[in-house]
């Protein structure tokens, strides 16, 4: 039982077959490429820009304050007013930076969570690449952001800089595994990497509820590790701006600083939206076996809202944690990845095979 | 390879300095601490102090005793009470006047409520260092109110220069004794607070915990003072030791914990703030009625000789030293600033750990700048 009432499907084809009646394969194909990456660069804009709002107006309430308020209602577009301001100033040159790389740093940090958004499946059939390997693509694209993190902390000819680079280094990398292999929990119980058809094994229930105990486990160890893997608070060793003034991105200006920004609010909505389509079900509605007419009910909601409600409130969660809690120790982020997490997460994983192979979990 | 190029490749190359300040976000103000750096270890640091010294010593000499109290301000601004209180003892023990009961306990009041405040503000920023960026927020929530009552008595909220020889500038606001009981009556209920979002939590022991162990010898030998001190078992403080205003007649302990590492000067000045108010509720509702001030000279001329008064600061121990030749400016003005003996152990504690151990022990020490630099 799935929900069909609010499907993409028909209007992507029918975009696709209008292109494809009126031009050459070739010519279609670009077409239909350029719309995507436009519509993706629109979508990264838009919501990079909200979530700095929303991250400004959420700390603002768990700080007593209000937050921006005056540049339109509610402070509506305070973030569209700052990125003018920011597109305005000026580019710093580094005295003995190397310049190429300084340059080219930015580039591949927002690259990579710009690619890490086609996997992403926002509705049914609004997904623009259903890889059947679609987590394993997510893991390796997110993790090239950590490529251009080190080259722009090397390049600066800072030494905070570097610090917090190496830091970054040491961080992304450790926690990279622990975010393998908490998805990798949900993909044994799915039975497939492809986004689509974790979806859909979740039309009667998600797996945090289905998957016992282990799927909590690892939603706790994922959205430890995610937060990590971001670089944001409490984790946020690599800026640690108590420390390191401004970590890796401490020589950057203007623009190249807003792209480093921008990513980073990206990657925190891609760990977010993932958090929410493999454990919360994504866009599936909240469906409970057996429950016929409550379900049929809940398909009447459309799946966008469901996605984007999942996917805000897990973002909430992580912003809950940065406004909360004090920064860990370069020494201590490791312990607790190397010594907790991963052993936590790999004796989970066993007890996972070994429900799914048991045919235990609903 | 030699023995001699190994040193070199394998030592000294490895060790490489940075400069944390003059601007930095944790020296809070203008301290450059130069930072040598094995990867992430620091293996030695040494502080300089200077960038913001604007003489203060100095301009005291030209002038005359009630103008200095404006001086001393500027030195400690966030213990400006204090401050002032130490230069006026010192110049109403050298003409030998005995000062309103009233005036003592309005002193006493104002001392307290200015500790209460500086802590705060230490604990929103000893927050802030640790990343830790809501504390902030909540502690200046908490501070505001008592500089509102500052300024309704005296109209200003950082630099008062209210305490003048002899007394005070004026007499305090009709408002000011409910309003002190209206705050405590506030902060006993938002202290706790503090504990549930920082003390409690297990990143924060674990980044404070064992961290910067000062001994209670080296605290001694540094003249470590005030809560940093106290942290370590170093029995010091001058409201104790050697009561002034009316440190007398009240009933308050003095905290001293053993352990000597950043958790326990944290947890001390927490338990100082609850001590200040057993003081300021102690002493609110019996203000005597009176003079706010003891009949005073238009010019005071301090008789030939020298002159040592000593107060508790938020921070440590202030000694004013006053050689005075019989003229109405001071001959030599020496302060003994708790900040700046305060700084110097900060190789000691800093060697060896992280560099956010560093940031961790630099907010532990409480340090403000420009009483280091004067």
């Amino acid at each position: 039982m799935t929900s069909v009432i609010y499907d993409f499907t028909p209007l992507t084809q029918s975009i696709d077959q209008f292109l494809t009646k009126n031009l050459s394969q070739g010519w279609a194909l670009t077409i239909e490429l350029v719309i995507i990456g436009l519509v993706f660069l629109l979508f990264y804009a838009v919501i990079g820009l909200y979530l700095v709002l929303a991250e400004r107006r959420v700390c603002a309430f768990m700080q007593n304050r209000l937050g921006p308020n005056r540049v339109g209602p509610g402070g509506f577009f305070q973030t569209i007013a700052d990125l003018i301001k920011l597109l305005l100033k000026e580019l710093i040159p580094i005295r003995r930076a190397d310049k190429f790389l300084f340059n080219l740093a930015p580039f591949i940090v927002i690259i990579a969570s710009f690619m890490a958004i086609a996997a992403i499946p926002f509705a049914k059939g609004l997904h623009a690449i259903d890889f059947n390997i679609g987590i394993f693509y997510v893991i390796a694209v997110s993790s090239l952001g950590v490529v251009g993190i080190l080259i722009a902390g090397w390049s600066s000819n800072s030494k905070y800089s570097l610090i917090g680079a190496m830091r970054s280094g040491a961080q992304i990398v450790s926690y990279e595994l622990s975010v393998g292999l908490s998805l990798l929990t949900i993909v044994i119980f799915a039975g497939s990497m492809q986004l689509s058809e974790v979806i859909q094994s979740q039309a009667d229930g998600w797996w945090i509820w289905k998957g016992h105990i282990p799927a909590v486990v690892a939603f706790l160890v994922f959205m430890i590790a995610s937060t990590a893997e971001t670089n944001r608070g409490p984790f946020d060793l690599a800026e640690a701006e108590s420390e390191l003034t401004a970590g890796f991105h401490t020589e950057y200006s203007g623009i190249k600083f807003a792209f480093f920004f921008l990513a980073e609010y990206m990657n925190m909505f891609i760990v977010a939206s993932f958090a929410a389509t493999m454990f919360f079900g994504g866009w599936m509605p909240l469906h409970i076996g057996g429950w016929d007419t409550f379900n049929h009910i809940m398909d009447y909601i459309p799946p966008i809202i469901w996605y984007f409600g999942k996917t805000a409130l897990m973002i909430y969660l992580i912003m809950w944690f940065k406004w909360t809690f004090p920064r860990l120790r370069i020494d201590q982020l490791l312990t607790l990845e190397w010594k907790y997490l991963l052993p936590i997460n790999l004796v989970n994983i066993i007890i996972v095979a070994f429900i799914s192979w048991k045919h235990w979990h609903f | 390879m030699t023995e001699e190029i190994k040193e070199i490749l394998f030592t000294e190359h490895e060790e490489y300095m940075i400069n944390m300040g003059p601007q930095h976000p944790s020296t809070h103000g203008v301290l450059r601490f130069e930072v040598f750096l094995k990867g992430e270890v620091v293996t030695r640091l040494v502080p300089h102090c200077g960038y913001i010294h604007r003489g203060i010593e100095k301009m005291c000499e030209k002038d005359t005793y009630p103008q200095i109290i404006h001086l001393t301000d500027r030195m400690d601004y966030f213990s400006a009470h204090m401050n002032n209180e130490a230069v006026c003892l010192c110049v109403e023990n050298a003409l030998q006047v005995e000062v309103p009961e009233r005036v003592k306990y309005i002193r006493t009041i104002l001392a307290e409520l200015g500790r209460l405040a500086s802590h705060q503000l230490w604990w929103c920023a000893f927050g802030m260092d640790l990343g830790a960026l809501t504390t902030f927020f909540y502690g200046l929530r908490d501070r505001e109110k008592i500089l509102d009552i500052f300024e309704e008595s005296f109209g200003s909220r950082l630099l008062h220069s209210f305490i003048t020889p002899g007394g005070l500038m004026h007499d305090v606001h009709p408002n000011f004794q409910n309003r002190i009981k209206e705050f405590i009556k506030y902060f006993r209920k938002k202290l706790p607070e503090y504990d549930q979002l920082l003390t409690g939590n297990i990143i924060f022991q674990n980044r404070t915990k064992g961290i910067g162990q000062l001994s209670k010898e080296d605290a001694i030998a540094y003249g470590i003072t005030g809560p940093s001190g106290r942290g370590s078992g170093f029995s010091c403080d001058i409201r104790k030791k050697y009561p002034y205003s009316a440190y007398p007649y009240v009933q308050f302990e003095e905290k001293l914990s053993e352990v000597g590492d950043t958790f326990s000067r944290y947890k001390l000045r927490i338990d100082e703030m609850w001590e200040s108010m057993k003081i300021i509720e102690q002493l609110v509702d019996n203000i005597p009625e009176g003079d706010y001030t003891a009949k005073m000279k238009a010019v005071l001329r301090l008789p030939e000789g020298e002159y040592f008064q000593k107060v508790e600061t938020a921070r440590g121990e202030l000694g004013v030293y006053i050689v005075s030749d019989g003229n109405k400016y001071p001959y030599r003005i020496k302060f003994r600033t708790p900040n700046f003996s305060n700084l110097f152990i900060m190789n000691k504690l800093a060697s060896g750990g992280k560099i956010a151990d560093l940031v961790a022990i630099s907010g532990s020490l409480d340090l403000i700048i420009p009483d280091i630099d004067r």
